[in-house]
């Protein structure tokens, strides 16, 4: 488990991160959100050893992080970067090798990569010689090439073409899946939606909200409900306790919004609507992850 | 995760790192084609010199000299002169007037002259024919310079040029190697593995082991093209002063990479490389500058030989000619040792500070504290 603790960083005067506490779980997708120069990228350079904070400690399982702990960490930088002209897998080679890998399993290891991301073919060329999507695939390889145990990876879909980001997401997931805390930052809201266990938001260099993706939407959920019934749904405007939005449809589907005051006002409802007739679906609304964002950091 | 499935993670050494880093750079320099070419180009330019040099020194052609009766005898005992035999004075005169010779002898006709014979010329003293006929008194030398001015230039002016070639090539590859680093951000991936010591050391060493690689095959080259064009007796002269040349350039290069990568790692584009880097590429020129205008001044070489700068020229063109002492060269050795290891301090320090800065070129200040 990868646990921040009370990390504070300033550049001159100007204050970029403010007691930034947060655990990055094992098996965990944690999503990193937040505006742009909210501070997600300082602190995942922080996390590297790439930046030092003011004051704070990055911890692993309850250890302070080292120099050689940070091998073991995969690292994707916000801005991508590798040598241009260098060929793919001798890039990667060079980067196993650095974080302490033998010639052997750094060879082999590039191997299983290249192939895994689709980039075999491309292995004897020369970084900019490929496509963006490719580049930015040989970019996730040089963050997996050396078996990390731990990810942290900057905006890794920005740029990719839906065709990468399933890919990269698949890759990802798999990762997560033998049990290593994957940290990633990203803009696309709904890909964060759709991917990460966890969720971390960042604005002005304060953690908002940070829990589990379902405990959020639990939290930022609006006591507004739905409900889809197959008769008429004007009855639940003199119901105690709601308050209709919306009402719509008509015959044998109609369809109605309403706000109820406590959990047991709304439960009424539902009885009510079952001794009418078909329900098709009752249910909480619940808030998308840009919704929450927006709540969140206002 | 089990640890038990994936490969141990050693942590490569700092001086593994820095081997790994350096064999990088060396092999990026192999596969660049400029860098090759200009490599060729450089070892070329030294191979012909030594040839012109050599093709030079045996084509001095001899004075022809036209002469008359038995003025003969005299002109032949200096051999040093291809003689036409005129009939005539008169006929003498007229191989001088249509250039066929460049100056006549002939008997001499007044009862006063010493040597016998007179010199006749087109327009002006034939001072190489007077000087061979003439008679000179005794001559005694107090302090007889070691080298021919000429050549002593020469071999100044070869050792400040190739000084100023490799210090300026590897130096701006070097620049251009950080500047690469930093822009592509590759450098955030490595920063997060090696330490940033590390990296300078690998890039420093890697560039300073070629260029001394290329200062040694330019040795190399002249040393045998010298021996080959039978110029031995120049080899044994300038031999030793190329041997220290290379040692003093081991370690002037290392300071010229340091204060490079430090300089390079100010700025984030490889447009801004050229007017980060020029405080340097000054300092490189003043060696080179000094050494072309002030190689025949005793007291300026002795300055420039201690200067760690200049030291890489100054000191083997004083060996050269024959100025410093024996341990003249050591002690400015170990001048130059010690600022490289205080420029290295300083230029890593400038560094690790500006590598991540990225956008507007920091300032001296801003790298030095943080």
């Amino acid at each position: 488990m990868l646990d921040i603790r009370g990390v504070t960083k300033s550049y001159g005067t100007r204050k970029v991160l403010t007691d930034v506490s947060f655990t990055v779980g094992d098996g965990r997708m944690t999503g990193f959100v937040g505006a742009n120069g909210a501070g997600k990228t300082t602190t995942m350079r922080i996390i590297l050893g790439v930046l030092s904070p003011d004051s704070g400690t990055v911890l692993i399982d309850g250890v302070p992080v080292t120099a050689s702990d940070r091998r073991r960490f995969g690292y994707m930088p916000e801005e991508r970067g590798l040598y241009p002209k260098m060929k793919v897998a001798e890039q990667l080679v060079y980067l196993a090798r650095l974080h302490g890998l033998s010639p052997a399993s750094a060879r082999r290891n590039t191997t299983d990569l290249l192939e895994r991301l689709g980039l075999d073919a491309r292995a004897g060329d020369t970084v900019e010689s490929l496509s963006l999507g490719n580049q930015q695939r040989a970019q996730i390889a040089a963050a997996l090439v050396h078996d990390p145990e731990f990810l942290v990876l900057d905006e890794p879909f920005s740029g990719l073409d839906p065709l990468a980001v399933e890919v990269v997401m698949s890759v990802l997931a798999g990762f997560a899946a033998q049990g290593a805390p994957v940290l990633f930052s990203s803009h696309q809201l709904d890909i964060v939606e759709r991917l990460c266990d966890d969720l971390v938001i960042i604005a002005d260099g304060e953690i908002r909200a940070n829990g589990s993706r379902e405990a959020l939407r639990e939290q930022h959920s609006s006591p507004r409900f739905e409900i889809r019934t197959a008769g008429d749904t004007g009855w639940i405007r003199s119901q105690p306790g709601i308050t209709v939005i919306d009402v719509a449809g008509a015959g044998d589907s109609t369809f109605a919004v309403f706000e109820a005051e406590t959990d047991a006002a709304s439960q009424a409802v539902l009885h009510h609507a079952i001794t009418l007739g078909a329900v098709h679906t009752f249910s909480q609304q619940r808030p998308s992850l840009a919704t929450i964002f927006k709540e969140v950091i206002a | 995760m089990s640890t038990a499935t994936r490969p141990v993670h050693t942590a490569p050494t700092f001086a593994q790192s820095v081997w790994l880093v350096s064999n990088r750079e060396i092999s990026a320099r192999l596969r660049s084609k400029s860098f090759l070419i200009a490599t060729g180009i450089l070892l070329l330019l030294s191979m012909a010199s030594v040839i012109v040099g050599s093709i030079a020194s045996q084509n001095t052609s001899r004075t022809k000299v036209a002469v008359v009766g038995t003025a003969i005898s005299v002109v032949e005992q200096t051999e040093a002169f291809d003689i036409v035999e005129a009939d005539t004075v008169e006929e003498a005169e007229a191989l001088v007037r249509d250039g066929t010779v460049d100056a006549a002898v002939t008997p001499s006709t007044s009862a006063d002259s010493v040597l016998g014979i007179t010199v006749i010329a087109l327009d002006s003293a034939p001072s190489d024919v007077l000087g061979t006929l003439s008679v000179s008194p005794e001559l005694k030398i107090l302090e007889p310079a070691e080298q021919d001015g000429f050549l002593a230039y020469l071999v100044a002016i070869g050792f400040g040029i190739i000084f100023l070639m490799s210090a300026t090539t590897f130096g701006a590859t070097i620049a251009q190697s950080v500047v690469e680093e930093k822009q592509t951000r590759i450098v955030e991936i490595l920063m997060s593995t090696i330490s940033v010591r590390a990296l300078l050391a690998g890039k420093v060493l890697g560039n300073s082991l070629m260029a001394f690689a290329q200062i040694v095959a330019i040795g190399l080259l002249v040393s045998i093209g010298l021996a080959v064009t039978g110029q031995r007796v120049l080899l044994a002269d300038v031999g030793p002063a190329i041997v220290w040349f290379a040692v003093f350039f081991a370690f002037g290069f290392v300071l010229l990479a340091a204060l490079y990568a430090a300089t390079a790692s100010m700025v984030s584009r490889q447009e801004d490389v050229g007017s980060a880097t020029s405080p340097v590429l000054f300092l490189v020129m003043i060696p080179y500058f000094m050494v072309v205008f002030f190689n025949d001044n005793p007291l300026v070489l002795a300055i420039m030989s201690y200067v760690p700068f200049s030291a890489p020229v100054g000191m083997p063109v004083r060996i050269f000619l024959g100025q410093a002492e024996w341990w003249e060269p050591v002690l400015s050795l170990v001048v130059l040792a010690l600022s490289t290891m205080v420029v290295i301090l300083i230029g890593s320090r400038i560094y690790s500070n500006a590598l991540l800065r990225m956008g507007a070129r920091v300032s001296l200040r801003e790298a030095l504290h943080k």
